[in-house]
């Protein structure tokens, strides 16, 4: 069964205090030379049939929130 | 046909009855599953064979320190035989909890539980299914969940490791709590270099229900069908908190992540409302929630409570991975599940309302004549053992007991040695940095992560001395509850020292009016098997029974939590108290702020020069040494008695309890409640007035123009009051006459800024 | 006859049982709602409830805005039904697109419940027209995800219209942009708001009864109408 994975990111203006929190912490372990981190979801869909323009849609309407939120689709359906 | 003589059938060999029977020979495991010899050779004695596979898991689990109580329970006896006459007590010990008559037709049931080895391990997912955990014991009990509680004690607050811990913990607790729909209402946060690597995470829970539907766990009635609800089954948390609570953390504790469970507090609500409209349907027969140790406990216990058989046919239980063996899906400890035990007549109804709340439910046996629990896989017999030989006739020690050989040591190192603040500007100095002290600074940095106000029935939470809730919005009717432990007390005295956090936590419910009925314990304490922890559990029980009795407030249930120990040291015993109190009319309760100008501020009760153990000691002094405070239960009842008539009188404008910080630490928080100041004057030596943890005491505000009749009811009931000053709404400030005053934004400043300094 | 207020009550609703009970005591008539029935059983105001719905899994309220009872809610409220949404139930409006913006997690990344101060900006609403212009209240906050965000000009564009309907004084508890704390639709019979009046309508067990015009400002709107 193919599978589809969506990521879904906050858009580049909304301001991601998970990831900043992330990015804050690395410092402290360590890790230099990273200089922002921002957190997003990936959902991974294993489909049977479906095509391109109603992946868009499901994705465009329930996982991701496009007030707040960008999304890609990767892998074949 | 058995998956073992299927030809070509690629499962793995099953260990069936009948396998069992034809080879009394192989070698099982038992030690590596916790099982000593003799224990295995009872095992074989009450079967007249070897054990299967999947029966072995089931003794090993079920006869485990955490499920069998097996060292505890002949010290837990005490509170059974020395309970007090009651007649509030309609189901003791012995249930998943308590419940107790509370009046217009109303039954509570609490209860408080510990969590603490999963939540070292794992913080967010072991405390969020520690909240998950209790409330489904309150739920099993045919009772809505109305609140809940967390008394919680981590190590140094400076340490690195416990940041980690707090937030996690926190976090957890709220994530599960908040999503779903219980307030937290009051609970402890303690730090103690004692506690490091075994935080103690304790959860209470309380609800409320019609006092003729108590539910029971007994699975009677022959052909009653058995219904697991909720929850898939899965691998997560195998052997989860009976393996870890059974035994002392050794080194690499991370090799145990994958036996931490984890909570889906969604799943948990929805099991609730349908378990509650079954309940109020009147279609169960029995119930009992699936905790630790699975389906293995709660099919022996239902069927050992029903003094019935029961066949379950285990394939039916519906998987999270297919692959998963008979012992596996008996142990699995996966969350937010129940078993029902239903009429056949009536298992539509119960599908139907389970489908309703988008909850799995799915009939997975039947109750059977005669007295064995029969389990079968794909119709074969993996287990076929008689329930009460697993639920309840599990192995029975008296472990050794020895009184630590620096208890008199430790006991002769009397804190009221140590050098003392001797000016005004040395006290007020003292005053900051205690109040600033992670033990008693103000804790809203946790509790502002809980929601205390969800159900609207919310009358007082933390940080009050005790958290009130409305039972009934027509007769008003309400509870209070606290919780309380002191392990530097218990270190000093464990049998004075349990009694001391039974009068804190009963004082305190006091203090706001309600009348202490009954009580519930977490005993927190190192391992079994060193005779100095046995002493001082023995010692706690039985200071705890005999307090008990004296003050009429029977024990209903509560939990043991062994194994607190990092390598060879133990923390602190920690029994943790909670009294629960009723109010005839929960308007009357009496709130801890300070808030009328001119209010005559008293101290009720005697003082004394009481400083070992106290929080002065500890903060100021690094010191643990001593005798802790004198217990008085009869002082503790006689101001219990005027701080209840003084609410039901309406004569207490506000109270707060005395306790860890003493007098100066309750006038700190009782002017910072609503940020309004107070001025006072000590005719005895000001340290010692201020400092000093002196127990059967509580600080009260009264309107001038009560003063004579309050002071009366004092005498009346032969309790000391002593006027100490008056509040003062526009002064901002706390003035101690002929010593210091301090501005309340100093004080706000120094007691608010620890927590967030420490955690952010 | 009293008005009728329904609440609704989605898997993971918490709030509902007090939503109905401010109801209630402002003296409307309150109406349970489940969300699987797409009628509203004739009732004249709606209220979405906090809580969890599906336990805030995807996006607090993402699920819920697609329940039967939803796409009902939705078609009246663009003819004037008066809706109010309490924290998850803001959520729901702004997922389903009956409010501009979204609610994102708090700044500090904790759940907060405090009791806190809101300035009414806005008293031409179905749900605020009680208040006095500027006043001031106390009322609960309690949220995990009540951070309002929007692009420059849909504020810019609610500032204008005059669509903000409350706003936090003292410290921002969740880092709302421009301190945020309720909103309304052009028309002004929807409003969301990310504190909880429903726990402010008994002086015993809240801070105080502020919470309580909210309630009774719509059984005005209805009873004028």
């Amino acid at each position: 069964m193919p599978r589809v994975v969506v990521d879904v990111m906050l858009k580049p203006e909304i301001a991601d205090p998970q990831g900043q929190a992330i990015a804050n912490a690395l410092p402290n372990l360590g890790f230099t030379g990273v200089s922002s981190v921002r957190q997003g979801k990936r959902f991974e869909l294993e489909v049977e049939s479906i095509d391109e323009a109603q992946l868009q849609k499901l994705a465009d309407t329930l996982l991701a929130n496009p007030v707040i939120e960008t999304y890609s689709i990767r892998g074949q359906a | 046909m058995s998956a073992s003589q299927a030809p070509g059938h690629l499962a793995p060999v099953l260990d069936t009855v009948s396998a069992a029977t034809n080879s009394p020979d192989v070698e099982q495991p038992y030690r590596e599953l916790g099982l000593a010899d003799d224990e295995y050779a009872r095992v074989r004695d009450i079967l007249g064979r070897r054990p299967t596979q999947t029966e072995l898991a089931m003794y090993s689990i079920m006869w485990s320190e955490h499920c069998s109580y097996k060292s505890s329970k002949v010290h837990l006896r005490q509170f059974g035989e020395k309970a007090p006459k009651t007649d509030v007590l309609l189901v003791g010990m012995g249930e998943n909890a308590g419940v107790v008559d509370v009046g217009d037709g109303m039954a509570v049931t609490f209860k408080v539980e510990s969590h603490n080895h999963p939540s070292y391990i794992e913080p967010y997912q072991g405390a969020a299914t520690g909240v998950g955990g209790i409330v489904r014991d309150i739920l099993t009990m045919g009772a809505r969940p109305i609140a809940v509680m967390d008394p919680l004690r981590f190590g140094a607050a400076d340490h690195p490791d416990t940041k980690r811990v707090v937030n996690g913990v926190v976090a957890g607790i709220g994530g599960y709590g908040n999503c779903l729909g219980l307030p937290n209402i009051g609970g402890e946060v303690v730090f103690d270099s004692s506690y490091q690597g075994n935080p103690l995470v304790n959860a209470l829970c309380v609800g409320v229900m019609p006092a003729d539907r108590i539910q029971l766990s007994a699975a009677k009635g022959v052909g009653n069908i058995v219904v697991l609800l909720g929850a898939t089954t899965g691998r997560a948390g195998l052997g989860g908190v009976s393996v870890l609570a059974s035994a002392s953390f050794e080194e690499g504790a991370e090799d145990a992540r994958p036996t931490v469970q984890v909570g889906d507090p969604f799943t948990e609500k929805l099991l609730i409302e349908s378990c509650l409209e079954l309940f109020e349907q009147g279609l169960v027969v029995g119930i009992q929630d699936l905790g630790g140790a699975g389906l293995t406990c709660a099919t022996t216990e239902t069927a050992a409570a029903g003094r019935s058989g029961m066949r379950v046919e285990l394939s039916t239980v519906p998987l999270r991975e297919a692959s998963m063996e008979p012992h596996e899906i008996l142990a699995s400890e996966s969350q937010e599940r129940m078993l029902a035990i239903v009429t056949p007549e009536n298992l539509p109804k119960v599908l139907a309302i389970a489908d309703k709340w988008g909850v799995l439910a799915t009939a997975i046996g039947e109750v059977t004549d005669g007295d064995r629990l029969v389990i079968t896989w794909h119709g074969d017999p993996v287990v076929d053992v008689p329930p009460r030989s697993l639920a309840d006739e599990g192995p029975v020690y008296h472990r050794p007991m020895a009184r630590p050989a620096d208890q008199d040591e430790l006991n002769s190192q009397h804190a009221e040695r140590l050098p003392r603040p001797r000016t005004g500007a040395e006290l007020k100095r003292t005053l900051l940095t205690m109040i600033a002290s992670p033990n008693l600074c103000d804790k809203s940095w946790i509790t502002e992560q809980y929601d205390r106000y969800v159900l609207g029935n919310t009358v007082l939470a933390q940080p009050e001395d005790a958290g009130v809730i409305r039972l009934s919005e027509e007769s008003y009717r309400g509870i209070a509850l606290s919780t309380d432990g002191n392990g530097r007390y218990t270190k000093l005295d464990p049998y004075a020292g349990a009694q001391l956090a039974l009068a804190e936590a009963y004082r305190n419910v006091a203090v706001t009016g309600a009348r202490p009925i009954a009580v519930t314990n977490c005993l927190n304490f190192g391992s079994p098997e060193d005779p100095e922890v046995m002493w001082q559990f023995a010692q706690a029980t039985t200071g705890l029974a005999e307090a008990c009795q004296t003050l009429r407030t029977p024990v209903t249930g509560g939990n043991v939590s062994f194994y607190n120990q990092t390598g060879d040291t133990a923390i602190h015993p920690t029994p943790v108290i909670g009294v629960l109190g009723v109010f005839d009319d929960v308007r009357q309760r009496t709130p801890m702020g300070l808030r009328n100008n001119g209010d005559v501020l008293f101290v009720l009760g005697t003082n004394s020069e009481e400083l070992s153990g106290s929080e002065w000691a500890s903060i100021m002094h690094n010191h643990l040494g001593g005798r802790p405070p004198r217990v008085d239960l009869a002082r503790e009842e006689a101001l219990a008695n005027v701080l209840i008539a003084g609410a039901q009188e309406s004569l207490i404008a506000a109270a707060h309890d005395l306790s860890g910080g003493g007098l100066a630490q309750a006038l700190v928080e009782s002017c910072l409640r609503y940020n309004v100041g107070a001025r006072v004057r000590f005719n005895e030596d000001a340290f010692l007035a201020l400092f000093a943890e002196s127990t059967a005491r509580a600080l009260v505000a009264i309107r001038p123009a009560d003063v004579k009749q309050f002071t009366k009811m004092c005498e009346r009931f032969g309790v000391r009051s002593t006027r100490i000053g008056t509040v003062d709404t526009s002064s901002k400030a706390l003035e101690i006459a002929g010593q210091f005053s301090v501005s309340l934004d100093e004080l706000r400043a120094a007691f608010e800024g620890t927590l967030p300094a420490l955690f952010n | 006859m009293s008005p009728k207020v329904g609440v609704v009550t989605f898997p993971g609703s918490l709030d509902d049982r007090d939503a109905l009970r401010a109801v209630r005591i402002s003296g409307a008539e309150p109406i349970p709602l489940w969300h699987k029935d797409a009628s509203l059983h004739g009732v004249d105001a709606v209220v979405l409830p906090g809580g969890f719905s599906y336990g805030d899994y995807l996006r607090a309220g993402a699920i819920a805005r697609f329940s039967p009872v939803m796409t009902t809610i939705v078609e009246q409220a663009r003819q004037g039904l008066p809706v109010l949404g309490i924290c998850n139930g803001f959520q729901v409006l702004c997922e389903a697109h009956l409010l501009p913006g979204a609610l994102a997690r708090n700044s500090h990344l904790h759940f907060r419940n405090r009791d806190q101060r809101l300035r009414i900006e806005a008293t031409n609403t179905s749900w605020t027209n009680g208040y006095s212009a500027g006043q001031e209240i106390v009322i609960p906050v309690k949220n995990g995800e009540g951070r309002y965000v929007a692009d420059e000009r849909t504020l810019d564009e609610l500032e204008a219209r005059g669509q903000i309907v409350a706003r936090y004084l003292g410290s921002n508890p969740n880092g709302s942009l421009r301190d945020i704390a309720g909103i309304s639709n052009e028309a002004g019979n929807v409003v969301g708001v990310m504190p909880h009046p429903e726990h402010a309508v008994e002086a015993l067990t809240g801070p105080s009864t502020d919470g309580l015009v909210i309630f009774t400002s719509v059984l005005r709107k209805l009873v004028a109408a």
